[in-house]
Order: structure tokens, then C-alpha cells, then sequence
């Protein structure tokens, strides 16, 4: 589907770093042999090919080290990306293999990560950076959008789609399928529509189902969003 | 430069093959050479409807398996010396279907064909994937009832993000809308969704709406298109429908209820 993405600059008042733990698959290697690893990886992804696709993995040598079997690091990250895993750090290894792999783009996890901290002092004005995404294309049954930002969508959301945004959802012709805005729990979003008869509205998880809209508001401008936790839905 | 069609649906027995048939009919008694292919591997309907299943020798499979050429296989219909139909194998299954292999068949048909129709087979996987894969056109058959329209729509939206045309960010796949098996007495009393309805709901520019006839059923128990008999509504919806398709303007028929004392009278042949 033709998905224009846009990005709007608008100017806030930090940035900021946040610390935060992440599960991630740790793959360790008993092996040096990419021969053996490939098989025993394209296995594993055989039996569940939609789970492994494209999952972040970090590679530990641990044992490899200790038992003083070298491997191609160079090789290696290029088979987990052929297979496409999205190998996003090496620990436990040597430090020329620790050299190769940040030569490769991967880099080094050799410890727990420490939590960054913020330095309260300086406030310089930076731009941060609200990523709206663009669709103008109809989203069809069984198509599905998130957007990080704000979604903005000139055609049709047909019955069986369903649109997310962490930010506001603007939909400038028939919504018939599901809309969810604020879904990381931001309970100030929007949804704006010029035609509700979704399936389903939500703001920061508080949903509504068809069956308890108001028909009488469909072929109109409405909003959705919430007042002290209760989800309202009027016309503008 | 030819173009390629895809008659799709998701859903089964809407129409398609029905739809193919005569469409591919049309076209080449407009003067133009086309050819008809059968994706719907291991089920072969399309040499019934056409009427040319006992002269099937070679098929599509055994083109793309490098079996038999291509001229080999492509049967040249009777009536018309446009039209060729490439049938679909009997005894394989859909695995035996290749990208590549289609791309390769397709590519061949175009050096020589100036309109290629593909008729998908039902559903959204493999065989109706690649039926549309490598379309210019889509002509979308549905009925008017709401499980068709969104079995459309799904195929709709395949079509805008798996074609060959989205994956290399060409132009889009231009979609029709043909309404099948269309009856307006039963859309008035409440058992359809008016082509209306179904505009809206798929916002799709109308090709066509064929209405539902007893003549189909007969003309492909003949193995003749639809679009031959000249007594039938059906046939007359598909030859309006390839003018619209050609550029004419042709203003839309079958969509009202006859007027008459007795509906039952008025019934379509
Ligand atoms: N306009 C019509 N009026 C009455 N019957 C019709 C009409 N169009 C199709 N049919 C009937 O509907 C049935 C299915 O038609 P057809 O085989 O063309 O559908 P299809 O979409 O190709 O099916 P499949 O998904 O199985 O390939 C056939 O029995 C055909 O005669
Ligand atoms: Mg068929």
C-alpha cells in the first residue's frame, strides 16, 4: 500500500534519554561451526517463522571463549541477518571479536546496561522530532497501521482494518473498521472522523464496540476522547 | 503494449471464471488478440465454460515446467480467431505454480497479446496471488451480499500492498468494479445490498453490474460465453462492460426493478 510518511518538525522543550530494560533473545553459541548453526537456526525459524522474523537478538560467546574455539564473527552476523534476525549486540567474547563486531554494526553488551542519567542542569531547547504518518490510500479489511505519532488518513477505514496511533487519529472519510489512539496509555489523544461507523473506538484502552455508538452521528464530523475516564463521542 | 487483467474476487463462485470467459470473448471480438489463462490449478473450469476441454493437451503447468511451448498449449477458440485460452492443469496442485514460472509465461504472452485475462482462483493465498501479482488492471467480481463485499475488500487491499506494482512503488494497479449476480427485487426487499451500498462500502469506480440469469448456467453447460448469446441480460451486461473498459460511455443497466403487475412475469430469461 502507498503509505506517505511525513515529518513534521515541531519544536518542544527536550529531549530526553530514558533507560529501560528490553527482553531480547540471547543466542549462545556452543558451536564455532556456521554450518551446524545455520541448520540448527533455519529449524528453529521452520517451526516458527513469523516469531523469529526480524527479532533482535544478542549473541553470547561465553562459552566459545572459555573453551578457546574461535568463530567468524563476521561471518556469523552476516548469517543471522541473512536470515533475518536483527542482531543488535555480542557479549562474552574476546576483545578482538568484540573489535569485529562493532566494525560489523553490532555492538557490545558486556555488562547489565547501566541506567543513563539525565543531567537535570542543562535545559537547552531541542527539537523533537512528532513523526505523523500520511495515508491516502483506502486501508482495506485485514490491513493494519500504527503510527508512532499522529495518523492522519484521507480515505476510507473499511470494516476489518484497524488503525493505531500512539498519538491522534484523524480520518477525513468513513471509519468502519477499528480505530485505537493514545495506545501507549496516553489518555489526551483523539480520534476525529467524518463518517463513525467503526467497529470499534478506543482511547488509551478505553474501547466502545458498534453497538453501543450512537447511529445517529455516522455522515458527520465527530471526536472521541476521554473525560474523566469516560469515553465521549460528539459531534463537532 | 499489452495489458494484463486479473479477474478476482477472494471469495468463491462469484463469478470469475463466468466473468473471464466472457470478457476475453469480448475483447477479442473487438478485434483484439487475447488470451485467457487458467490459474485455478487442479479444479479447470475455464475450457469447460469455454467449451474447449476436449481439446486440451498440453497446460500452463507443463508451459512453466519447460513440458510443452507455449504455442503448444494455448488452444485458439472456434468462434473467434483472437482469442486463445491456456487451460489449467487437472492433475497437479497449486504448489506446481511458480513466480517465476508465471512471470516467464507472461512475459512471453505480452510480445504477442494485447490483453492477457487471469482468472484467479478463489481465496487470498498462493493461487490468487499469483494470479494478480504481475496485473495492470483488476477487475474485482462481487455479489451483492456483505461476506462477498468483504472478501473484496481484502483482495482489494492485497492488491494495493502485494502486486508487483506496490512492491516497486509503480504505479497502482488500476481496480473495476464488476457487481455480479445482481437482482433488483431482491435488493428491494431487503435481501441485497444495493450497488449503492456496495460502491460505498468498497469506493470503487463501477464497471459494471451483471444481473443474475438463468442464461449463465446454460450458456456454460454449452461451453458458450455468456457474452455470445444475444437473448441474455448477462450477455448484454458483459458487452456493455467491455465497451466501458474500452472507453465508451455506456450508461448503466439492470440495476432497477422492472415495473409490472406480476414480478414473476418479468423475470430475466
Ligand atoms: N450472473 C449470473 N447469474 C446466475 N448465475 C451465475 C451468474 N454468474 C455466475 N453464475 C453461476 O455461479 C456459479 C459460479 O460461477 P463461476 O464459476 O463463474 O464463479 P467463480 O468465481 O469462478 O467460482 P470459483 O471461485 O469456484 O472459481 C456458476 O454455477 C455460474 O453458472
Ligand atoms: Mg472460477
Amino acid at each position: 500500500m502507498p503509505i506517505d510518511t511525513q515529518d513534521l518538525l515541531v519544536t518542544e522543550s527536550v529531549l530526553e534519554f530514558k533507560s529501560r530494560a528490553i527482553n531480547v533473545s540471547t543466542l549462545i553459541l556452543f558451536s564455532p561451526q556456521l554450518d551446524d548453526i545455520q541448520e540448527k537456526l533455519q529449524q528453529k525459524i521452520a517451526q516458527a517463522p513469523d516469531f523469529f522474523r526480524n527479532s533482535p537478538l544478542l549473541i553470547n560467546l561465553a562459552y566459545l571463549l572459555t573453551h578457546s574455539q574461535s568463530i567468524d564473527i563476521t561471518k556469523l552476523i552476516l548469517l543471522l541477518r541473512e536470515l533475518e534476525f536483527l542482531p543488535i549486540g555480542v557479549q562474552g567474547g574476546s576483545k578482538s571479536q568484540h573489535q569485529i563486531a562493532i566494525a560489523a554494526g553490532v555492538p557490545v553488551h558486556t555488562m547489565p546496561v547501566k541506567k543513563i542519567t539525565q543531567p537535570d542542569s542543562v535545559q537547552k531547547p531541542v527539537i523533537k522530532k512528532i513523526e505523523v504518518k500520511l495515508i491516502t490510500q483506502p486501508v482495506r479489511s485485514g490491513q493494519r497501521i500504527y503510527a508512532q505519532g499522529d495518523l492522519i488518513i484521507l480515505a476510507q477505514v473499511s470494516a476489518g482494518a484497524e488503525v493505531m496511533a500512539e498519538g491522534n487519529i484523524h480520518i477525513y472519510a468513513s471509519l468502519r473498521g477499528r480505530a485505537l489512539a493514545g495506545v501507549q496509555g496516553d489518555i489526551s489523544r483523539r480520534i476525529f472522523c467524518a463518517d463513525l461507523q467503526a467497529e470499534l473506538v478506543s482511547i488509551a484502552g478505553n474501547y466502545r464496540l458498534n453497538d453501543s455508538l450512537d447511529n445517529s452521528l455516522s455522515k458527520q464530523n465527530v471526536q472521541v476522547f476521554l473525560q474523566d475516564q469516560a469515553l465521549i463521542i460528539e459531534a463537532l | 503494449m499489452a495489458r494484463i487483467i486479473v479477474v478476482t474476487s477472494g471469495k468463491g463462485g462469484v463469478g470469475k471464471t463466468t466473468t473471464s470467459a466472457a470478457i476475453a470473448m469480448g475483447l477479442a471480438l473487438k478485434g483484439f488478440k487475447t488470451a485467457v489463462i487458467d490459474f485455478d490449478v487442479g479444479l479447470r473450469n475455464l475450457d469447460l465454460i469455454m467449451g474447449c476441454e476436449r481439446r486440451v493437451v498440453y497446460d500452463f503447468i507443463n508451459v512453466i515446467n519447460g513440458e510443452a511451448t507455449l504455442n503448444q498449449a494455448l488452444i485458439k477458440d472456434k468462434r473467434c480467431d483472437k482469442l486463445y485460452i491456456l487451460p489449467a492443469s487437472q492433475t497437479r496442485d497449486k504448489d506446481a505454480l511458480t513466480k517465476d514460472g508465471v512471470e516467464k509465461v507472461l512475459t512471453e504472452l505480452k510480445r504477442d497479446f494485447e490483453y492477457i485475462l487471469c482468472d484467479s482462483p478463489a481465496g487470498i493465498e498462493r493461487g490468487a496471488n499469483f494470479a494478480m501479482y504481475f496485473a495492470d488492471d483488476a477487475f474485482v467480481v462481487t455479489n451483492p451480499e456483505v461476506a462477498s463485499v468483504r472478501d473484496s475488500d481484502r483482495m482489494l487491499g492485497i492488491l494495493a500492498s502485494k502486486s508487483q506494482r506496490a512492491e516497486t512503488g509503480q504505479e497502482p494497479i488500476k481496480e473495476f468494479l464488476l457487481l455480479s449476480r445482481y437482482s433488483p427485487s431482491r435488493v428491494k426487499d431487503g435481501g441485497m445490498l444495493s450497488v449503492d451500498d456496495v460502491k460505498e462500502i468498497l469506493s470503487l469506480p463501477l464497471l459494471g453490474v451483471i444481473p443474475e440469469s438463468k442464461s449463465v448456467l446454460e450458456a456454460s453447460n454449452a461451453g458458450v460465453p455468456v457474452i455470445l448469446d444475444e437473448k441474455s441480460n448477462a450477455g448484454a451486461a458483459y458487452k456493455d462492460i467491455v465497451d466501458r473498459y474500452l472507453g465508451e460511455e455506456v450508461p448503466h443497466r439492470f440495476i432497477k426493478v422492472k415495473r409490472g403487475l406480476f414480478s414473476g412475469l418479468f423475470r430475466s430469461k
